[in-house]
């Protein structure tokens, strides 16, 4: 202890003072003096009058002020009580409670209490006010502010105005020059072509009237411009497409036309420009305007043997013309193009409704010749099989199918062996196989087909050949006698095999696969009988789980003993116990578990012996342990609750001690202090709770 | 299939699996796929045992990346005696020594950012006024010192805003949570206003030298100290005057109160042990926190006001949640000496302990936390493995393992020792009262022991 100033009350004694101290003493010395005799009467007055009762001794009174303040203080601290418990009762604390607002001071505040002392800081604020940097609040430099005052705001309004204007007129132009950019259409491309060439030519119309000179150069340009024609061989027939049209031409006659369309090109382009021609076209020029104005891309003027007139087959003022020319009906394939362009006009259903007929009419007449007859196979087993024509009728107002559809059938009639092969090929994508019955009945179909139609004509056979050959790649070979059916068979098994989805069962290909394999295993396992062996250890296992009889025979006591002696039967009655029997197995109805209800000592070693503290009883233990917290087996929302913390802090953040003003109940108005869960722990999952098997984690017993 | 002959009037039935969209597409590619979940209990069994084993993993996990030292503030040239934290900035804290020097942390950059020479002789203690500005040192020198937070401008002295000289020595200073005003201890409490130099009363109960004094931090008016003469005194500045005593078996060193829970406070005392107090029931102890194996010398409480970290003359410092009588964590360092005094940072993330051998000591509060910016996914397997280790804690396996804890060899050896000296003490007194009159020998609890008496 360390040196006091003070000396302690304890230390200091002091004697007789348990005496009393009589007031008249004190006066005797003064005995002799008759002035105050009146002062003595007085103070014998006062004794006679009872005595004040003693002041408490500075201690006791102390102490009595201490017991009040602590009483008082303990009542104010007391108010806490609540908050205390809940929050230590909380499934959650947040903090910090109370979220304090960043205040960012404003510059001018920081800059303006800073001051430069030394001499780099005072050199580097010379420098900057002598370039006039400002420091304070307006934050703008003299030149900024006489720029800003140069422009009045109407003024900026306007300008700003253009501005948009001027950059939302482009914008649009780009997005349309992107969108055009982008169109694939040749036919679109050829008219742009076009109307640009009519367009130039216009222009330069009204330039020769305008200014003769400028057309002249004009002129030459385009002369320049045909030379370069001719030095390329463009429009010659020497391109790869003009050959492959030159073989075509042959056959068809789309193609010779095509041909003649470029050849005649080629010439136009080649013709030198003769200046008194533009004398000509002063009368073509408007007639060619209005007829622009009706059809806009087809320039009537032009003879049939301008290239720029033929290549327009969707004009509908061509149309009556080329139906013409190509009147003949052994091409049903154009007739039918033709049908659709002029379907156009007419309502839908009507337009349907002509397309069948022109089928059913095309059917006919490939019926008729035997030529034609594999084809007929073909859209037969297609209305076998979900052709699209029945979508079509489900869907009448669907017209993009139409054509398609009306379009293969026809151009099976039109390439028949090719065709029809691609057809059996493409049958194997809409039918589906999935079960057996599905299987039996399409093969039930296919023969019933084959008998409707047994006279098998050149390029059914073809077709069948071509069959077979795909399914011996993918089956044995089958005798030859049974061909024609089985091939059938096998076609339709292989395009199941080929379409399966995975997640549908076939029972056909597992039988066949599964049956080897159980087989094989059978083989392999001949010699060890797995069930046995095991119905063998559970019979061991009820045995020795049985309680054995005690025997408590002594022999030769009380009779005879000795080697070929055994004690009497009534003895071995008496004397053998028999325990009572075990508690029924757990097992007892599970013939394929065997249930040890030892205690494992290796399990043992993770089991908790004890019940832990807060818990009272086990059950109440084994709950808490046996509902899972982990996302493999809660959703994602429940996981989260589940496993909040119990305080969640935010990093760099002070946390202030608590206060009256962030608790609600101390404070009206303060913010909520805790965040409860909805539910408690457990109680969500009792369903679950009641399902679950009893965990490894659990007491152990014994 | 509809049936053969060619009749188109049969309605196909098209089977199709169909899902909703909004089960597997993403709203945004940033997202994470989307993986339909069964939760049917049948499809994912084993779930305790499962969960076992990961409980288990985590808690070997903690184990291995508990590793809580983050750095050694040196720069003192004496034993650190006293500290003090910012009120407003995280990153700083205020040191004083032993040979009277304070100095000025910045933790971010663990660097001393100012040095000052405050007094001669010790620096006893330090406390930060509570908006930040300014300081105040107490020494050996007889003075209380006020210093500015702000190092001095340039061309300016170190000086002291404000020196007052007392009488005796001052051992204790510490500064009021919301007012102008501060209290000191040595022979007796005395509570200052900042403006004046003389005390504005004086709080005596008793003459011993008085080595703590701590404001409540909730209720502030309240005060409470400990003074040599083994009694832990509590004071009410609104009525100034002293409210009760309670005194113990051995000396308390210093206390500190829960900054959540406005009447607890604890007491570090040299019988190795801590004592959670209830203010407004001092006859026994809330909670013993018995694990040191020497005095223990410092203590501080988190800012959650769940846990409180000691130290310890035995050169280690522990962590003891509130509730429980042992400590969770214990750091300890092959070059920490006797620690004097130790702080939970405000934050509630670190720890700070200032030690004899002139280092302050930066650790982990959470030893195995992973520092820095977490995912979400991060945060919730934390979260997980956390409440993991929450349920199955009191399975052996992974007791063991979350309990294991490397001592030095001296704290390993004196705490077995202090278990036979206890065993010893226990079977004596066991023996004694089967051999004496039944009831002559009373059961004591072990929070009762430790009290001598209560003054009113």
């Amino acid at each position: 202890t360390e040196a006091s100033v003070q000396v302690s009350e304890f230390n200091v004694s002091c004697k007789g003072a348990g005496e009393k101290l009589v007031l008249s003493e004190l006066l005797q010395p003064i005995k002799a003096k008759s002035a105050l005799s009146s002062v003595k009467k007085e103070l014998n007055r006062v004794k006679q009058k009872k005595a004040v009762e003693l002041p408490l001794s500075k201690e006791e009174a102390e102490r009595v002020v201490r017991e009040a303040a602590y009483v008082r203080t303990s009542k104010d601290v007391g108010k806490w009580q609540q908050v205390v418990l809940q929050n230590r009762r909380a499934e959650q604390l947040v903090f910090p409670m109370k979220q304090e607002l960043v205040a960012v001071a404003p510059l001018e505040q920081v800059v303006s209490a800073w001051k430069a002392r030394t001499p780099l800081e005072q050199e580097i604020f010379g420098l900057l006010h002598k370039t006039q940097q400002p420091i304070t609040d307006p934050l703008l430099t003299p030149q900024e502010k006489a720029s800003l005052q140069a422009m009045s705001l109407e003024e900026a309004r306007r300008r700003r105005a253009e501005l948009q204007k001027a950059r939302v007129l482009q914008s649009y132009y780009e997005a349309k020059a992107r969108r055009e950019k982008k169109i694939k259409s040749k036919k679109y491309h050829r008219v742009l072509k076009k109307s640009k060439k009519r367009k130039a030519l216009k222009e330069f119309e009204l330039l020769r009237k305008s200014d003769p000179e400028a057309a002249l150069a004009k002129l030459e340009e385009l002369e320049q411009l045909r030379m370069e024609e001719r030095m390329s061989l463009k429009h010659q027939n020497k391109g790869k497409w003009a050959r492959s049209r030159a073989i075509m031409a042959k056959y068809d006659l789309e193609a010779r036309k095509a041909m003649q369309e470029q050849l005649a090109k080629n010439k136009e382009l080649m013709q030198k420009v003769r200046v008194e021609l533009p004398e000509e076209e002063p009368g073509d020029v408007p007639a060619e305007d209005l007829v622009s104005e009706s059809v806009p891309a087809v320039p009537v003027d032009a003879s049939g043997a301008n290239p720029w007139m033929l290549g327009k087959p969707s004009s509908p003022a061509k149309e009556p013309e080329v139906q013409e020319d190509l009147g003949d009906v052994t091409e049903p394939a154009v007739a039918e193009s033709k049908e659709e362009m002029s379907e156009e006009e007419m309502s839908e259903e009507e337009a349907l409704l002509q397309d069948f007929e022109q089928k059913r009419h095309v059917r006919r007449q490939q019926a008729a010749s035997p030529e034609l007859q594999g084809a007929e196979l073909v859209a037969r087993s297609d209305v076998g099989s979900c052709v699209p024509q029945e979508v079509v009728s489900e869907l009448p107002e669907d017209v993009s199918v139409d054509p398609i559809c009306t379009e293969e059938q026809v151009s099976v009639g039109i390439e028949q062996p090719s065709q029809a092969q691609e057809e059996l090929l493409l049958l194997e994508q809409p039918s589906r196989v999935q079960t057996m019955e599905d299987i039996e009945a399409l093969a039930s179909e296919e023969r019933a087909d084959e008998q409707e139609t047994p006279v098998a004509t050149g390029t059914e056979k073809r077709v069948h050949q071509q069959e077979q050959g795909r399914a011996e790649d993918r089956q044995a070979k089958k005798p030859k006698a049974k061909k024609t059916i089985i091939s059938l068979q096998a076609v339709l098994a292989g395009k199941s095999q080929e379409i399966q989805c995975p997640s549908l069962p076939v029972a056909v290909e597992e039988e066949e696969g599964g049956f080897d394999q159980r087989g094989v295993i059978t083989e392999a396992f001949a010699g060890d009988d797995v069930v046995a062996d095991f119905r063998r250890e559970k019979r061991k296992a009820e045995q020795a789980g049985k309680p054995q009889p005690v025997n408590l025979v002594l022999p030769g006591w009380g009779e005879w003993g000795g080697t070929g002696l055994r004690p009497s039967k009534k003895k071995m009655k008496r004397f053998l116990l028999k325990p009572p029997p075990a508690p029924p197995r757990k097992d007892q109805h599970l013939p394929h578990v065997i249930m040890s209800e030892q205690r494992n000592i290796h399990a043992a070693a993770h089991q908790v012996s004890e019940l832990p503290f807060p818990f009272e009883k086990h059950q109440q233990f084994e709950r808490s342990i046996r509902t899972p917290v982990g996302p493999t087996w809660n959703t994602q929302r429940a996981f989260q609750k589940l496993t909040a913390p119990r305080v969640v802090t935010r990093a760099g953040h002070i946390i202030q001690p608590i206060s009256a003003e962030n608790v609600p109940s101390l404070s009206r108005g303060g913010r909520a202090l805790l965040r409860r869960r909805p539910w408690g722990r457990g109680l969500g999952r009792g369903g679950r709770i009641a399902a679950g098997p009893p965990g490894g984690g659990g007491l152990g017993r014994g | 299939m509809c049936g053969g002959g060619g009749q188109p009037a049969g309605r196909m039935r098209v089977k199709v699996l169909s899902r909703n969209p909004d089960d597997y597409v993403r709203e945004t590619k940033l997202d994470l796929q989307r993986v339909p979940r069964n939760y049917d209990p049948v499809l994912h069994p084993f779930e305790v045992p499962r969960e076992y084993t990961r409980a288990l993993n985590a808690t070997k996990l903690e184990r291995v990346f508990a590793k809580p030292f983050l750095s050694s503030l040196d720069g003192h040239r004496d034993g650190v005696n006293c500290m003090a934290k910012h009120p407003k900035s995280l990153s700083t804290v205020l040191s004083g020594a032993c040979d009277g020097e304070v100095k000025i942390w910045n933790l971010t950059k663990r660097q001393c950012i100012r040095t000052l020479q405050a007094h001669e002789g010790f620096v006893r203690g330090i406390c930060a006024r509570f908006c930040g500005t300014s300081f105040f040192t107490v020494g050996d020198d007889k003075t209380v010192k006020q210093w500015k937070m702000e190092s001095p401008e340039y061309g300016e002295e170190e000086e002291p805003i404000h020196t007052i000289l007392g009488k005796t020595v001052y051992t204790g200073i510490d500064h009021h949570w919301k007012e102008a005003v501060f209290a000191t201890c040595g022979h007796q409490v005395d509570i200052w206003d900042e403006q004046r130099t003389s005390p504005m009363c004086s709080l005596t109960w008793g003459f011993d030298s008085i080595s703590s004094v701590k404001f409540n931090p909730i209720e502030t008016y309240l005060l409470g100290s400990c003074a040599s003469d083994r009694n832990i005194v509590l004071y009410d500045m609104r009525q100034s005057t002293p409210l009760k005593k309670v005194i113990l078996k051995m000396r308390t060193n210093t206390l500190c109160w829960n900054p959540m829970e406005a009447f607890i406070f604890t007491a570090a005392n040299e019988d190795y042990n801590l004592y959670s107090f209830d203010m407004r029931f001092l006859a026994s102890p809330v909670m013993v926190h018995m694990d040191h194996v020497s005095a223990v010398l410092d203590v501080d409480y988190s800012p959650t006001g769940k846990e409180f970290v000691s130290a310890s003359f035995d050169k280690s410092i522990r962590i003891f949640p509130v509730d429980k009588g042992h400590s969770r964590e214990i750091y300890h360092t092959k070059r920490m000496q006797h620690v004097i005094t130790v702080k939970w940072t405000s934050d509630n993330k670190y720890i700070l302990c200032g030690s004899d051998e002139m280092n302050i000591r930066l650790w982990k509060a959470n030893a195995s936390e992973k520092l820095g910016v977490l995912t979400p996914r991060e945060k919730a397997a934390m979260n997980y493995n956390q409440k993991l280790k929450e349920k199955f804690q009191y399975h052996p396996q992974i007791k063991r393992i979350a309990r294991h804890r490397h001592l030095p060899k001296s704290i390993f050896c004196q705490v077995k020792e202090q278990r036979i000296m206890k065993e010893a003490r226990r079977r004596k007194e066991q023996n004694r009262r089967k051999h004496s009159k039944p009831g002559s020998v009373p059961f004591v609890s072990e929070k009762k022991k430790h009290i001598v008496a209560v003054v009113k």
